[in-house]
């Protein structure tokens, strides 16, 4: 069995991002770049399958300027058998990212696709979704907890109401959330060894692919700022606040 | 003149209070008509629940066995059926939009907006992204259906008094059967929903352990108010996960959040950016929590706890 992991780089989750001054966007140069953590967690299942020899290949795919190649070479070393790499140096809207990750699946032919719900920049939580429909085939978002037995995937989901349990059909795309697993941390050795894996690049202009990127992003405002609050000394006064702001 | 389409969220025969708040960002675009579409194996009691809704023109309900659980592959070509005739299509930006409507969106070969929080025109809004550190303009097609997700906690609950008419609809679109629902383990509540509740009481992992989140859901009790959890206190086992609130988790706008032994990470934070009046109790001064307060108290969450009880009796 073959795993395609969707694996996107993003500004780091302890990066307190700040807004341009112009509006133009968030500042960007010189800001830590990580994997999407919930991309780190579809790859860190894609390795348990494979440990447990579920599968038997597991393969990371990003859509990323041409300096992300340390991010796919990240990926190796965590354990991915192989990585593919469609440059572009615009980011592409979800849409877009699903036709490339469907044109990667007919190549690869992957009996899973797994990746994170969301991505932690843009916060759409829509690819997966996206992917699974164009593909035609089963989607299991937000899982914390899977399963795989009999050309099947059993996938507890997190959703408002609770925890959900799907029986999906395999080819499925499977969507992860937090509480799946805990990644593995890389080492030394692993960073070593991916320097001779396989790491393919495409051009995304190559893949023949009509972008879907119709939403234009025209401002950026950092978020309306909440007035400076007022420290109590005790419970009392607490209350006392409460009561005098009408809310008790 | 824009035409909408909204997705009723519903539960057991209940409608979900997001499908009101989608009918409000709705009245905001000032549109021709708002409709509310219902998919379910018997969607009469809940078409009934939605044909109440203020403003709401017609409630059309498909009903289907295939509908019985919220399947998105299953729901979605039904939708799109139906979405054709409508320049605007909304779905809740809780767990059931977020896995519906980008299939809804993808098989209308359309983008789709997620977290609508404001609209600035029929085809311009705002939007958060960067867990809600950066506030966005979208501008999207005029030509093509607007396919979005509405975030339920910048929208008010919708008033009741309307008085839609109810159509039932047969669809003919082909449904797949890959999918298979096997249960679903609620999390048992008597208290107010943590996402509708207009008080919430939350705690983190200054609470300390399972035990100890009684005094949480003590002081949630007297006030009458929902109990929301960090992502902290949910990865140590104090509560179960549908009780976080954050990025990750539920994003509520509650008249009063009080949080309780809970540092204030970003990501808690984005959940929480809304809310009327903030008050954090924590013992450490320099939590961050206390940058976004309107009211913060210092100390220890054990003792200070039981003295707001007493003092609210």
């Amino acid at each position: 069995m073959k795993i395609l992991v969707a694996y996107k780089r993003v500004i780091d989750a302890d990066v307190r991002v700040q807004v341009k001054p112009d509006g133009s966007g968030v500042v960007s140069e010189g800001v830590k770049l990580s994997a999407n953590p919930f991309d780190d967690i579809a790859l860190e299942e894609a390795l348990r399958l494979r440990d447990k020899g579920i599968a038997s290949e597991v393969v990371v795919a990003s859509i990323a300027p041409a300096d992300a190649q340390p991010h796919l070479r990240n990926g190796l070393a965590m354990g991915a058998n192989r990585a593919v790499h469609v440059v572009s140096e615009q980011a592409v809207q979800p849409l877009t990212a699903a036709r490339v990750l469907l044109k990667l699946i007919e190549k690869e032919q992957p009996d899973i696709v797994l990746m994170g719900k969301q991505a932690i920049d843009d916060d759409a939580s829509q690819t997966g979704q996206m992917l699974a429909t164009l593909w035609q085939r089963p989607q299991a978002t937000f899982a914390s907890q899977v399963e795989v037995a009999d050309g099947k995937a059993t996938v507890v989901r997190e959703v408002d109401a609770g925890l959900e349990t799907l029986q999906v059909d395999l080819p499925a795309v499977i969507t992860t959330d937090l509480r799946l697993n805990k990644p593995r941390f890389i080492k030394l050795p692993d960073i070593m060894k991916a320097k001779s894996k396989p790491l393919e690049t495409i051009a995304l202009a190559d893949l023949g692919i009509a972008s879907a990127d119709t939403l234009k992003t025209t401002h950026y405002a950092p978020p309306a700022q909440r007035s400076r609050g007022v420290m109590v000394k005790d419970a009392a006064e607490l209350v006392a606040k409460l009561k005098e702001k009408g809310l008790l | 003149m824009s035409k909408v389409l909204i997705v009723a969220e519903h539960l057991d025969g209940q409608l979900n209070a997001s499908t009101g708040k989608c009918v409000s960002a709705a009245k905001a675009l000032n549109p021709e008509t708002i409709d509310i579409l219902v998919l379910a194996a018997d969607p009469a009691p809940i078409a009934a629940q939605a044909a109440q809704i203020d403003g709401v023109a017609r409630v059309l309900a498909i009903a289907n066995p295939a509908n019985q659980h919220a399947i998105a592959q299953v729901l979605a070509p039904q939708i799109v059926e139906v979405a054709r005739n409508y320049s605007h299509v909304f779905g809740p930006s809780t767990t059931f939009g977020k896995d519906l409507m980008p299939c809804v969106a993808a098989l209308l070969g359309v983008a789709q907006v997620s977290d609508l929080m404001a609209v600035d025109g029929p085809y311009s809004f705002k939007r958060p992204m960067y867990a809600g550190n950066a506030i966005v303009n979208v501008e999207a097609p005029a030509d093509q259906i607007l396919v979005a997700t509405v975030r339920t906690a910048s929208w008010p609950a919708a008033t009741h008094g309307g008085n839609a008419t109810i159509e039932t609809l047969s669809v003919n679109a082909a449904l797949p059967n890959h999918t298979r629902f096997v249960k679903l383990e609620a999390g048992k509540s008597d208290r107010p929903d943590l996402q509708s509740a207009r008080r919430v009481v939350s705690g983190g992992r200054g609470v300390g352990s399972e035990e100890n989140f009684r005094v949480i859901y003590q002081l949630a009790d007297k006030l009458g108010a929902g109990v929301g959890a960090s992502r902290a206190a949910v990865d140590a086992g104090y509560v179960p996960n549908d009780m976080q609130v954050g990025q990750t988790g539920k994003i509520i706008a509650p008249e009063l959040y009080i949080a309780v032994g809970i540092s204030g990470a970003i990501q808690h934070i984005t959940g929480i950016k809304d809310a009327g009046t903030i008050v954090a109790i924590n013992k450490d001064p320099d939590a961050p929590i206390f940058e976004i307060a309107d009211i913060g108290l210092v100390g220890d969450l054990f003792q200070i706890l039981p003295e707001l009880e007493a003092a609210l009796s």
